[in-house]
């Protein structure tokens, strides 16, 4: 059965604009470069409140909120890693239904603002590999996927979660191509036990704000250990199912992405190698090439999830 | 063969007003200084490696283009441009070897391992780098004391080799970017119709004999 909750008013349209964006304001100057950069979005972000995690990497340098909102992959909106931030605003989303079904005992559709509201939001500052070689180190704002897991309850023969991207052509321009880059909607998936991993989390944030656009808003997957891409954008749907789902890249060329993609320097991508990355931000014209650790650094927490497997196979 | 077509297309080019060749280097210049300069002050973007590496390569392909548009353009719209073929397919070497140059220093930091590795790993990098060794010859004999010491036949059928240059620029694009996105394609065309149009002109040539002009 299909238990439909009620959509929330988004707290923004309960606090006097003027007062609401006051404290915008007190948090900009507290942060300094918040409100320039919210404007630069050409978004109202608001701001969200979250606990610091102990999971966070805190030994690393932030990627400044300028690169990590204009530089991005997401083909709904282009190819070019700028695209995202020129033409994402076309997104609406709100209001925003996530959907959860398949085999778990409580399916339901929720509002992202109860998602936000019911969720005890943490702050998790995660590297982030792309497949293409260049990395980031983002403070993301959200809450562990396997909340929401334990909340449907999936049933026994759950043994995957399939994740698709809302499909709106008219906002999204990449989905409107004659020849499109990929199979749309885009469609992620993960076994069922790194769905439940604590490093697993739907964000819903980043820098202390609701997430920009072209940073997957209003809702986004961040498995810190897979390449980039597993990292599905605007979620509507969460799917439990019994066999391993299709993901797009891998749909659009197999032998170059496969399931797993887990961050890992000893399997090459057929066409370049993943041995190094470069820091994005880090050194400009003259940035130097740092080595790709294994689970991208996260090996201790999730490597045992895949003891036995040969991942030259399981790529 | 040059020199025959250049006397030509002087006796009956369209007559355009002419400027000195050192122009269209300092012209063709001003992409390489302008991205050099964004580079080092910090104005391209969050990658600004990469983005001098994919926009100098860019450029090399895009004056390997109008290299290979000056004769169309001279046997169909009757535009002689042939004296400055020679400055625009140099800017061409230039061009690309200051990608190579950029993914040699900058992008691998001279790691010759890492470099190696990706030429006999890498089908993209292999197409890459053997586009850049058919320039090579071809920027070496781009000067009138090769063209009298090979011989107009022999130094024509040398610089052929340029088609094969521009085959090996388009696939290098279309090879190293994700999925099919739609800019290389539009080049892969352009470089299509050029050497399209070369082949069916040939092949006519072959069937109805060329009528010597007078």
């Amino acid at each position: 059965m299909l238990i439909r909750r009620p959509t929330d008013i988004p707290a923004s349209e309960i606090t006097p604009r003027e007062l609401y964006l006051n404290r915008r304001q007190m948090m900009a100057g507290a942060a300094g470069l918040v409100l320039a950069a919210g404007s630069a979005k050409g978004i109202m972000a608001a701001p969200l409140s979250a606990a610091k995690s102990p999971l966070s990497a805190t030994d690393e340098k932030l990627t400044s909120l300028e690169d990590v909102t204009h530089y991005n992959n997401y083909y709904e909106f282009g190819v070019d890693k700028t695209a995202p931030a020129a033409h994402a605003h076309t997104l609406k989303t709100s209001p925003w239904t996530v959907k959860v079904d398949g085999l778990v005992a409580k399916p339901a559709e929720y509002a992202v603002e109860d998602l936000i509201k019911n969720s005890a939001l943490e702050e998790r500052i995660y590297r982030m590999r792309c497949v293409e070689g260049w990395s980031m180190v983002i403070p993301w704002v959200g809450f562990p996927l396997a909340d929401l897991i334990k909340r449907v309850e999936p049933q026994g023969s759950a043994k995957y979660v399939a994740f698709e991207t809302v499909y709106r052509p008219p906002e999204m321009p990449g989905q409107q191509s004659a020849f499109p880059v990929l199979e749309w909607p885009y469609v992620e998936g993960l076994r069922l036990d790194e769905a439940m991993h604590p490093l697993t989390i739907l964000a819903v944030g980043l820098y202390g704000e609701t997430l920009p656009n072209q940073n997957g808003a209003p809702i986004r997957l961040v498995v810190p250990w897979k390449y980039g891409f597993k990292g599905i954008k605007s979620i509507t749907r969460i799917s439990f199912v019994e066999k391993q789902p299709a993901t797009s890249w891998n749909l659009q060329a197999p032998d170059e992405y496969g399931f797993y993609a887990n961050v890992n320097p000893d399997v090459d991508h057929p066409r370049w190698s993943q041995k190094t990355e470069r820091r994005i931000g880090e050194g400009g014209l003259f940035v130097k090439r740092r080595p790709t650790l294994p689970f991208n650094g996260y090996g201790e927490q999730v490597a045992q999830l895949y003891s036995g497997m040969d991942l030259r196979k399981f790529y | 063969m040059a020199g025959q077509a250049s006397a030509q297309g002087a006796k009956r080019g369209f007559a355009l007003p002419q400027v000195p060749k050192i122009a269209i280097y300092i012209v063709g210049f001003i992409p390489a200084v302008l991205l050099f300069y964004l580079g080092v002050t910090n104005q391209l973007g969050a990658d600004p490696m990469r983005y001098l590496e994919q926009a100098l390569g860019l450029w090399a392909l895009r004056f390997l283009i109008a290299t290979l548009t000056i004769s169309p353009l001279r046997q169909i719209f009757n535009i002689n441009l042939l004296r400055y073929r020679r400055a625009i397919g140099l800017l061409t070497f230039y061009y690309a070897a200051l990608h190579l140059l950029t993914y040699l220093v900058l992008d691998q930091g001279l790691d010759f391992e890492a470099i190696w590795a990706d030429i006999v790993k890498r089908p993209y990098i292999t197409v890459g780098m053997a586009t850049f060794l058919v320039l090579v010859p071809l920027a070496v004999t781009s000067n009138n004391v090769s063209i009298r010491r090979l011989g107009g036949q022999a130094w024509a059928r040398l610089h052929r080799l340029v088609y094969f240059a521009a085959i090996g620029a388009a696939v290098h694009f279309l090879m190293v970017v994700k999925s099919w996105p739609p800019e290389p394609m539009v080049y892969a065309a352009i470089v299509t119709s050029l050497l399209g149009y070369r082949l069916v002109r040939s092949l006519i040539r072959k069937i109805v004999p060329k009528r010597r002009a007078a």
